[in-house]
């Protein structure tokens, strides 16, 4: 609906500097969001490329949160594919800028205390043994904040079924949980409606392939 | 269908002078001319941009016209602007400046350890101190581990670099521990009286330290407790010794906390299985307990309070030497509390402030029958209290530079008294010191600073300056010299005698190369210390004592290579020769030993959820005086070089919602022999070995915490 009336906006020729500025916005955002779940887009160097251009987005919309938000969101992801450890604290802190940006203009989001979950996951991938009970603590306070802010997000799903399928289950994570987590994840993802074509959306395919590994 | 009609759009409506493409293209580079990828080089205000590629080129195409200013940004460099013509065409070049940003930054590193949870490139983690197999989870323990320090196992103390355990000064948050192990028998050493689970981080400043600190002619150990908990949470231990439980509190608003510790420990059931040399006549039983509270006063004021309060009573019998056939009994009832309290704020921008005091008080009651046959025991008494505050003032200057001055007092009393004759003392200390660390580049720093000193029972004074230089070469190595002066007031045993005594004094030089990564660190030191105005017993009490150490350390620890397995190596060469107390002349002392070496393994099993550790310690044998040699010979035999292979196992689970882990771990597990030294009769015909009480000591024990959800605290490399 939104989409449609954009285009009639448009098209009803009342394309200002302005209008043309938001034609843009949307442009290169969903440019940028339509593939963020394919592999391809994993790639170190893909990453950095997105996450300037996110950043370049960011800094000439400065009241849109969706750039500050998915510029955090491939920092995080970043920081899980690159090899040298000694490069997430940078990059974290980083990402954690991005996301203070993005909660000042979309308070209490689900969307971005789930990317604070993942940005403490990574901290702790620093050093688990002795970071873990820190960012440990944080990356569960953090998923819990995203599902009292909205309970019908798919991805606080997502995250707690990966965090149970990757918990030993000495300490309460099992395959069986996790599957049970992931099939709640599935369905709510099947019943997520994005407020956008922009708004986050990502995380489907993953949880999917997360769930074979629980089966 | 909705790109399209934005595309038209655009088309339909835009003024077509808007839509003159323009291509920007360019390479960047480094001021050493390395291209940088990842650059993101876009115009302001715009979203037009690219990300440069491996080569450091960039090609992107722009509607904006005419002057614009291009931006070029990567992390770890400083941004750049440069107002450029998008008409112009040209291929433009840019370079950036590597930015001054913190984690690059050198630090004072030359002859010390840092343990911290939150600093970058620190070589041990606070929680390497529990996992340490054979350190029983002691913090000196585990210390014993890093290059510098002495396997000195039949007594207490911290021996580094060829000073005694008295040269080694404990601090908990900058204030004095007067008595940081428990009391001890002969050739038992004491434990350290404090939990690691106390402290987020500690350091082991081997040489060269900051005039921060004084009175330690060798080596402080500075340990800085923990701020307000994650959570509340409760706690219970049980093992083959003893008993504990404790309890966290934090506060709702988040700000402030309390909690309250207590143990108990009855090693009588245990030397009834596992016989020690020695036999117990007096428990050995302990009780400690611990209170603590913190309260953040602002975003950055925290008020700490902590207090300790332990006693115990222990005794053995042991054959005599002096008459054969007789047993001796050594027996002491120890009495010991410590309490600081420290506040810490930032008092506007660049001035910040810390504030200390501790009050401790330390009794011992001896009573022995070693000294001579058929003897009623002697009845020794010592007690000893501190109080000290401390202030310090330190001034941030530019982005890392900073200043920090501040003074201390403290007021010792020493009261000890054998069969009643009371030799008793106090004395007033005061000093002032002043510190810049100041960075003439992000890659190089000094530390220049001095203290000045005066005790009233010397009634001396002395200024001890000091000096430290670091220099960073690349992202990952540093080179590092020391030098400073130390003082230290004799013992209370010789000051007690003689209060004409005056300073012992230690100059230390210090050269040191590390190269630090993330999975790795490498660390060399090479010192010379020289030891002035040591106090001489023989032929009468004076500070003629003179001597040296100088030797090689290196340290690698590597967590990477092996997986699931993190592994340190250490090793120390020292020479060193002293002369002091009744030695006829310069010797190597009975507390050093030449080559000393360990290896700490931990292997952690995700599937079994089991950290599998060992740590093995080697030292060559140590000087021991043979009373039937003559005098040219004095200290001339040694003893058998030492091995010690600690093991230990940790299993982790939960049971119900509480974190659980079992620990079994054994002290020289292969129940090698290992001599200290010997004690001789006073004749000369008989004598008696030093070694370990048991000779293998066993541990089992279960620690079970509530609330607190500590899984992740052991998960390794899942």
């Amino acid at each position: 609906m939104k989409r449609l009336l954009l285009s009639l906006f448009m098209i009803g020729g009342l394309a200002t500097v302005a209008v043309a500025q938001s034609a843009q916005y949307q442009d290169a955002m969903s440019k940028q969001v339509a593939d963020l779940d394919s592999s391809s887009s994993f790639a170190p160097d893909a990453l950095v490329a997105k996450i300037n251009t996110f950043e370049r987005i960011a800094e000439a919309e400065k009241t849109q949160w969706l750039p500050y938000y998915y510029a955090a969101y491939c920092q995080v992801m970043s920081c899980f594919v690159g090899q040298d450890k000694g490069k997430i604290d940078e990059v974290a802190d980083k990402a954690a800028a991005n996301l203070d940006k993005a909660e000042t203009l979309n308070p209490k989001s689900s969307e971005v205390a789930c990317i604070r979950s993942l940005v403490a996951s990574a901290r702790l991938m620093v050093d688990p043994a002795s970071r873990g009970m820190k960012y440990g603590m944080e990356a569960g306070q953090q998923i819990e904040l995203a599902k009292t802010y909205n309970a019908e997000n798919p991805r606080v799903y997502l995250l707690l079924g990966q965090s149970l399928l990757f918990t030993p289950e000495q300490f309460g994570g099992s395959k069986s949980k996790a599957k049970v987590m992931l099939e709640t994840a599935l369905q709510k993802y099947a019943a997520f409606k994005p407020e956008s074509a922009i708004a986050p959306h990502w995380g489907e395919p993953y949880a999917k392939e997360l769930l074979s590994k629980a089966q | 269908m909705f790109r399209i009609n934005l595309y038209l759009s655009v088309l339909l409506f835009l003024p077509a002078v808007l839509l003159a493409q323009h291509k920007i293209s360019g390479k960047v580079t480094d001021n050493k001319k390395h291209p940088l990828p990842g650059v993101n080089v876009y115009i302001k205000g715009s979203y037009d941009g690219a990300t440069s590629k491996a080569d450091g080129s960039f090609t992107f195409t722009t509607t904006e016209a005419g002057e614009r200013i291009l931006a070029a940004t990567l992390s770890g460099y400083q941004p750049l602007e440069i107002k450029i013509n998008t008409e112009s065409g040209e291929q433009l070049s840019i370079i950036l400046k590597n930015a001054a940003n913190a984690l690059r930054v050198v630090t004072i590193s030359a002859g010390s350890f840092e343990a911290s949870d939150d600093k970058k490139g620190t070589v041990l983690k606070p929680l390497d101190i529990v996992t340490t197999a054979g350190a029983g989870a002691d913090i000196v323990n585990a210390i014993k581990t890093l290059p510098g320090a002495q396997q000195t196992n039949d007594r207490e103390g911290l021996f580094v670099r060829g000073g005694t355990g008295y040269e080694t000064q404990t601090l908990i948050d900058g204030m004095l521990v007067r008595n940081p192990f428990s009391s001890s028998l002969p050739d038992v050493p004491g434990r350290g009286r404090f939990s690691p689970f106390l402290f987020k981080g500690t350091t082991f400043s081997s040489g060269g330290y900051s005039a921060q600190y004084g009175q330690a002619l060798s080596s402080a150990l500075v340990l800085e407790s923990t701020d307000l908990p994650q959570r509340s949470s409760s706690s219970v231990g049980l093992s083959v010794i003893g008993a504990s439980a404790g309890v966290e509190n934090l506060s709702r608003d988040k700000k402030s906390s309390w909690g309250v510790e207590g143990d108990y420990t009855n090693l009588a059931p245990y030397f009834q299985v596992m016989k020690p040399k020695q036999t117990p006549n007096l428990g050995p039983e302990i009780i400690g307990t611990s209170l603590n509270f913190r309260r953040k006063t602002s975003s950055t004021g925290l008020l700490k309070f902590y207090g300790y309060g332990n006693w115990s009573r222990m005794g053995f019998s042991s054959p005599s030497i002096e008459y054969p056939g007789d047993m001796e009994s050594y027996q002491v009832r120890n009495g010991n509390i410590y309490t600081n309290m420290t506040y810490r704020e930032n008092l506007g921008k660049d001035w910040r402030i810390y504030v200390g005091a501790s009050f401790s008080n330390n009794r011992d009651n001896i009573a022995t029958d070693t000294l001579g046959k058929n003897q009623t025991p002697a009845d020794i008494r010592v007690r000893s209290s501190l109080s000290q505050s401390r202030v310090m003032l330190t001034r941030n200057i530019g982005q890392f530079s900073a200043v920090r001055f501040g003074g201390e007092y403290q007021y010792a009393t020493e009261q000890f008294s054998f069969n009643q004759r009371p030799f008793n003392y106090a004395d007033n200390y005061t000093a002032a010191f002043a510190e810049g660390d100041i960075y003439f580049t992000p890659s190089f720093v000094g530390r220049v600073g001095g203290r000045a000193e005066y005790t009233s029972v010397l009634a001396k004074m002395n200024i001890a300056p000091r000096v430290s230089l670091a220099y960073k070469m690349d992202n990952y190595s540093q080179f590092s010299v020391a030098y400073g002066d130390y003082y230290q007031k004799p013992e209370p045993q010789y000051i007690r005698f003689d209060h004409g005594l005056g300073y012992m004094k230690a100059t230390h030089y210090i050269v040191s190369y590390q190269r630090v990564a993330s999975d790795y660190t490498f660390r060399t030191e090479l010192f010379y210390k020289q030891y002035a105005d040591l106090v001489k017993t023989v032929p009468y009490y004076s500070n003629n004592g003179k001597g040296y150490a100088k030797g090689i350390e290196v340290f690698w620890r590597d967590r990477k290579s092996i997986k699931n397995v993190d592994y340190w190596i250490s090793y120390s060469y020292l020479d060193t020769k002293r002369d002091y107390l009744n030695y006829p002349k310069e010797v190597q002392p009975d507390f050093a030993a030449t080559h000393t070496a360990s290896l700490v393994y931990k292997h952690f099993f995700p599937k079994l959820s089991t950290n599998l550790g060992l740590t093995y310690t080697f030292a060559t044998g140590r000087p021991y005086y043979n009373p039937n040699l003559p005098a040219d010979k004095f200290m001339s035999d040694k003893t058998i070089d030492y091995h010690a292979l600690g093991v230990s196992a940790s299993y982790l689970t939960t049971i119900r919602k509480a974190f659980t882990i079992f620990v079994l771990s054994v002290s020289n597990a292969p129940g090698n022999k290992q001599v200290f030294g010997y004690r001789y009769s006073s004749d000369g015909l008989r004598r008696g070995e030093i070694t370990p009480n048991v000779p293998r000591f066993i541990f089992l024990g279960m620690f079970m915490n509530f609330g607190i959800d500590r899984r992740q605290d052991v998960i390794n490399n899942l």
